[in-house]
């Protein structure tokens, strides 16, 4: 029984693979899995968006969306059937060509992360041997899709938002990038299969999840701060800064591109999302070893969305950062913080197993993190505003 | 020769084409960033996962976005007015068809030239990184350095004097 709930998904979709003739048979078990792919996380994502208002409205003291359905839960399906109506509204000096595809390769690259994540077990699309770098591939391709809207819309509001996010999104891709490669050093494999396995292991009880290691707590932290300014959310969010750059790269998108563009964001911040679980949070494994009887999909879904829950509740908290304190803090802390676990987890592979490497470890990174701490407060001065590249 | 290879051979050609006759220069840089993806996409059609994502990685993650960049610092995206074929056009075609027939005659005769295996190889990730850490780990070094040199010195250069007028 368990187990059948565990696999019922890949039960299903064999029964229905089973139902046609053979020679559809390979075709369409792909086909099953890309359609439920794009029937999940667009859902996901309806479910993200109310929790965001919803949330947002109770921090911020005030009762949110409200008037759709009972305590407003019906929102995203209004929001849905609002943008599919409205017109569509092209610059009449923008490129159409470009300004139409914009979207459209967003929407395509953001979908295609999710072909290498372990969503259960044995519920990945495509078992690849490169699967991390496969997933870091198609993020880089996001910048382009990016750039692509805001030169093709001819707006100074859209081109300078597309700027600042090309260049906010390159400055944290080096960090997202060194903080993963420490899980690669230790699990030796880019395989994203291999290395849930290699987390799904249970001493008392308790998992061997990367993050409840020392280099594994720092990457795990330097990751999340990356994938925050990745995804453009706050206080990453001058990209689309409204009290300056009106909406930023997609100003001049309106109905259902602009609708592409909002799926886009919350897709990437669910797979970035997704990504993190796998990576650092154990995947589809448990987090008790007598939890085990909880099918593994439940487990990479509520992770997902608690670290949506928390990116929602970081929303709400933090101001928004000023450029130059964003790129400041890319390169003067979370970057030397990244390269400095790269050695620690070298030096947790090579040491023996015992307490002396989880003392060791721990010490440095502690310690560098209180020493780096210390001399940035010391440094702190707030003068007037230096520009040093923009006179 | 499958019907795969055709698409993409396809693509990546048309890519090429489209960067060197299109008028407006961001248009080109797209069109390049089209041809590397078909690039990559030859590559992973022959199985090659490493070579294919590291194609995408840096040339259409770091190079496309680094080009768009310069062109838009450099206010080269003004579309031009009159055509972009320049006077030399033969002679470049010359030059570029020798280049490619040399490079062709080469690819050719290396069939004969390298002992053919029954079975293609199985490269996994795993054996490209143990190469690179262990026979190719001095190649490696100098490339890394050489990089790093060239981003110090493109420091140096962006950076202003000390005291330097404004």
């Amino acid at each position: 029984m368990v187990n059948t709930l565990d696999q019922i998904f890949v039960l299903l979709q064999h029964w229905i693979v089973g139902l046609l003739p053979a020679v559809l048979q390979p075709f369409a078990g792909v086909l099953l899995n890309v359609v439920a792919i794009i029937a999940t996380f667009p859902a996901l994502f309806a479910i993200a968006v109310l929790l965001e208002r919803k949330g947002l409205g109770r921090m911020q003291n005030r009762i949110g969306p409200n008037r759709v359905g009972p305590f407003g839960i019906l929102q995203p399906v209004a929001d849905g059937i609002k943008s599919l109506t409205k017109e569509d509204v092209v610059p009449f000096r923008a490129d159409a060509v470009v300004h139409f595809m914009a979207p459209v390769v967003l929407v395509v690259i953001v979908f295609m992360g999710f072909a290498v994540l372990p969503m259960g077990r044995n519920m990945t699309l495509v078992h690849m041997d490169g699967a991390l770098l496969f997933y870091f591939a198609m993020g880089t391709c996001t910048e382009l899709a990016v750039f692509m809207a805001g030169w093709a819309s001819r707006n100074k509001y859209s081109l300078l938002g597309a700027m600042r996010a090309v260049a906010q999104m390159i400055s944290y891709e080096v960090p997202l990038l060194l903080s993963s490669v420490t899980v690669v050093m230790i699990s030796g494999s880019l395989s994203l299969d291999r290395i849930v396995e290699a987390q799904n292991q249970y001493t008392w009880g308790l998992p061997h999840w990367y993050i409840f290691t020392p280099w594994g707590l720092l990457a795990f932290l330097m990751f999340a701060i990356a994938a925050t300014a990745e995804t453009n959310r706050s206080p990453f969010d001058l990209p689309e800064g409204e009290s300056e750059l009106v909406a930023g790269y997609f100003t001049e998108y309106s109905g259902f591109k602009f609708a592409e563009f909002f799926l886009g964001e919350y897709v990437g911040m669910l797979s970035i999302s997704g990504l993190g679980a796998t990576l650092f949070l154990g995947g589809w494994s448990a987090p008790l070893a007598v939890l085990n009887f909880v099918p593994s999909w439940i487990w990479f879904f509520s992770k997902v969305m608690l670290s949506i829950g928390v990116m929602i509740w970081l929303r709400g908290t933090l101001p928004r950062l000023r450029q130059d304190q964003l790129m400041n803090f890319a390169w003067k802390f979370v970057l030397p913080m990244t390269l400095l676990n790269l050695g620690v987890a070298a030096l947790w592979r090579f040491m023996d197993g015992g307490w002396l490497r989880w003392v060791v470890c721990s010490a440095i990174v502690l310690g560098t993190y209180v020493l780096v701490g210390r001399s940035e407060m010391r440094r702190r001065h707030y003068g007037p505003r230096s520009y040093r590249y923009a006179e | 020769m499958t019907i795969v290879f055709w698409i993409l051979a396809a693509l990546t050609v048309a890519g090429g084409l489209a960067a060197v006759t299109l008028r407006n220069t961001v248009h080109c840089a797209l069109a390049v960033t089209a041809a590397f993806g078909g690039l990559a996409l030859l590559f992973l059609q022959l199985d090659a996962q490493f070579a294919g994502f590291a194609q995408i990685l840096v040339y259409i993650g770091a190079v496309a976005i680094l080009v768009v960049f310069a062109i838009l610092l450099t206010r080269g995206s003004e579309t031009a007015e009159h055509a972009v074929f320049s006077h030399t056009w033969l002679t470049g075609l010359c030059i570029a068809s020798a280049v490619f027939g040399v490079l062709g005659w080469a690819v050719l005769r290396s069939v004969n030239a390298i002992p053919q295996e029954a079975t293609a190889p199985v490269v996994a990730v795993r054996e490209i990184g143990n190469a690179l850490m262990s026979r190719y780990v001095l190649p490696l070094e100098i490339v890394a350095l050489l990089l790093t040199a060239a981003m110090v010195g493109a420091v140096i250069v962006a950076m202003h004097e000390k005291g330097d007028a404004k």
